[in-house]
């Protein structure tokens, strides 16, 4: 009743093309947009926005990156925790080697380095796919974990090989409360969501979903699978790297190499199928997911008088994670994102019957 | 000369290692056709399961009951993973190893705790200097090292016996060969895929013993295990021997790798030598060394 597109007639191309073609899902996006610029800033606590809202954004970020490669050009990538490292690791370098830089400038050249890592590392997927291309992008989760353990100049000859990010600041405006490295870091993701959202609906997105569906008819019809698979690997490296930088100098401060390693991988990849492969708004609710287990994990038990110890509830995370992709493979294969379209689906009848 | 020799055996005897890991992927990939990523968590829980049992009763009763409890596991996993998704494409079943892998992980530790537990079966430690008439000096082994690698023969000869000589061995080969051809002329698909993954279970549990006896039963065992990976992609997927030899290559070849190279890099090239060696493979043979040829145009 609430949720119909009924008498919202399209009249111009411009209506058909629309990103949210229906009032109501405009509506809804607006009241998100503004709970997120407004609201929290205004009535959350700094606990809130420090340990939820920023990792939340950074993750669903990576996953966007991650979601772009698996989910709509259909290559497996284990090795999105290396290219984050790469993001953070040539922001670091970029601000301590030239600290001139804007910090906007630095974020978008960290993601061009990973994007050329991307690159380098998906060159094998022209030849191989499935499992074996996993175990190549697993090749680029070792090596660029060794990498910035091992060469000295990443990490600027710091002794101990963790490094920390420089104070920041942006035209003269220093990013250093939770609020306004929230801000930042939600503009970005904003603005770069939407980007993906746009270049997944277009020619590129849609020379990405051919290859994905049957790579012999793509190439039949003219989409070049090197350009479109070597873009996929350049765009999704891209955002992890943006995600990476993001993550080293807003969310952590100081990182040392074990901060992206394979486990990061795996999370990002676990976020992907959970919140529904092919699909942005799934990224959301992927990392919206992933990260309330730890913490349902942590608050219910004790809640019920039943506290676990740490080493159970890391534990127990294990297991709920890898029982939830089983499950999610098995009955809901489109993840969240899937469930959230079949309840839009019901909306338009609740709560008559017919 | 010594020291090369010396070198290249402790390469082998870790390849002997990964190859007992890589010897379970390849029974379920030739008969399910299923990549089996959890097969690193299956040697950690097997292993897990055994020390832990042997603090209660006597080592063959724990052996025994350490197998029992990986057939539980493939009966479950058969029932609650495989049968849901069959025909499903590859991708998809990998990722649901993933998930299992992570489940069992979890499990594992909450059932059997997390800490180092050290696994003794009475296998002999002490190291002995053999080809002492070849190199001055001789070369300087650990008789633990040797038995391992009996161990992965007499494994591998007797998985080479079940496949070439009985009853079931020859079903699982044909199931390899063809599902659909193999379900008309009556073999039960889903009893095979029990069998196989309860094999691939015991071969974890021998990897289990192995390992665990020359790192001690902890989590990183199911991390290592990923070393696998490289030795399946080197030795092909589908190859019962191209796991060892893959291995025996692989393990060799990082030691000398670490050994000759490493220091020019800054050492600790070992983690990845590994990968990039197959991934190097992979551009030039993509069925491996004894894989079969698969014609696919990519």
């Amino acid at each position: 009743m609430l949720y119909r597109e009924a008498g919202q007639f399209k009249t111009t191309y411009g209506d058909d093309q629309a990103i949210f073609p229906i009032r109501q899902d405009r509506l809804g996006m607006a009241l998100i947009l503004l709970i997120a610029y407004v609201a929290l800033p205004l009535f959350a606590t700094d606990y809130f926005i420090t340990s939820i809202m920023i990792p939340f954004l950074i993750y669903a970020l990576a996953a966007i990156g991650l979601n772009l490669l698996t989910g709509y050009c259909g290559q497996v990538s284990l090795g999105t925790g290396g290219f984050m490292a790469v993001g953070a690791y040539a922001a670091y370098n970029f601000t301590i080697r030239m600290p001139e830089l804007n910090l906007i400038v630095v974020f978008i050249l960290a993601g061009g380095c990973a994007a050329m890592v991307g690159v380098v590392f998906g060159i094998p997927s022209l030849r191989i796919k499935g499992f074996y291309l996993a175990v190549a992008t697993l090749a680029a989760q070792f090596f660029l974990d060794w990498a910035f353990a091992r060469i000295k100049w990443f990490t600027n000859y710091t002794p101990s090989g963790s490094v920390a990010a420089p104070p920041l600041d942006i035209f003269g405006f220093a990013i250093n409360t939770p609020d306004r490295r929230y801000f930042l870091i939600l503009a970005i993701v904003t603005v770069m969501a939407l980007a993906a959202k746009n270049l997944v609906r277009g020619r590129v997105g849609r020379s990405w979903m051919a290859i994905r569906d049957m790579d012999i008819a793509a190439e039949i019809i003219g989409i070049r699978p090197l350009r479109a698979k070597l873009s996929a690997f350049a765009v999704s490296s891209f955002y992890a790297g943006v995600a990476g930088a993001l993550w080293a100098f807003l969310h952590l401060g100081a990182w040392e190499p074990l901060a992206f390693d394979i486990n990061r991988s795996f999370i990002l990849l676990f976020m992907v199928i959970i919140g529904g492969l092919g699909s942005i708004l799934g990224c959301f609710l992927g990392a919206a997911f992933i990260l309330m287990v730890p913490l349902a994990l942590n608050q219910i038990p004790t809640a019920l008088g039943i506290p676990l110890s740490t080493a159970m509830i890391s534990h127990a995370e294990f297991m709920i994670f890898g029982a939830m992709i089983v499950f999610f493979l098995i009955v809901e294969p489109h993840g969240l994102a899937r469930l959230w379209a079949l309840g839009k689906e019901k909306l338009r009848l609740w709560p008559f019957p017919h | 000369m010594g020291f090369f020799v010396e070198v290249l055996f402790g390469g082998f005897l870790a390849g002997v290692l990964y190859a007992l890991v890589a010897l379970g992927f390849v029974l379920i990939f030739k008969a399910s056709g299923v990549f089996n990523f959890a097969q690193g968590a299956m040697v950690l829980f097997a292993a897990l399961s055994l020390v832990r049992l042997m603090e209660w009763m006597p080592i063959p009763v724990a052996l025994l009951v350490s197998v029992a409890i990986m057939i539980v596991f493939a009966l479950v996993v058969e029932r609650l993973v495989l049968r849901p998704l069959v025909n499903q494409e590859g991708i998809i079943l990998f990722m649901a190893t993933i998930g299992v892998s992570y489940f069992l992980d979890g499990f594992g530790q909450t059932v059997w705790g997390s800490e180092v537990y050290t696994l003794d079966l009475g296998l002999p430690k002490e190291p002995v200097i053999i080809l002492e008439s070849l190199f001055e000096g001789g070369v300087l082994v650990n008789k633990f090292d040797l038995v391992a690698a009996v161990i992965a023969g007499v494994l591998v000869t007797v998985l080479a016996i079940f496949f070439q000589k009985t009853r079931i061995g020859r079903a699982l080969r044909a199931v390899a060969d063809d599902h659909q051809a193999a379900q008309s002329v009556g073999i039960p698909l889903r009893d095979i895929w029990v069998i196989v993954w309860s094999t691939s279970g015991i071969v974890a549990l021998v990897a289990g013993i192995v390992w665990g006896s020359a790192l001690g039963v902890q989590f990183s065992i199911s991390l290592v295990a990923l070393k696998a990976l490289p030795v399946l992609i080197l030795g092909g997927f589908t190859s019962v021997p191209g796991a060892i030899i893959g291995g025996l290559i692989i393990g060799a070849g990082e030691k000398l790798a670490e050994v000759y190279i490493g220091p020019t890099f800054g050492g600790g090239i070992e983690n990845w030598f590994a990968y990039m060696l197959a991934l190097l493979f992979l551009l030039v043979r993509p069925q491996g060394l004894f894989g079969e040829r698969i014609i696919e145009r990519v």
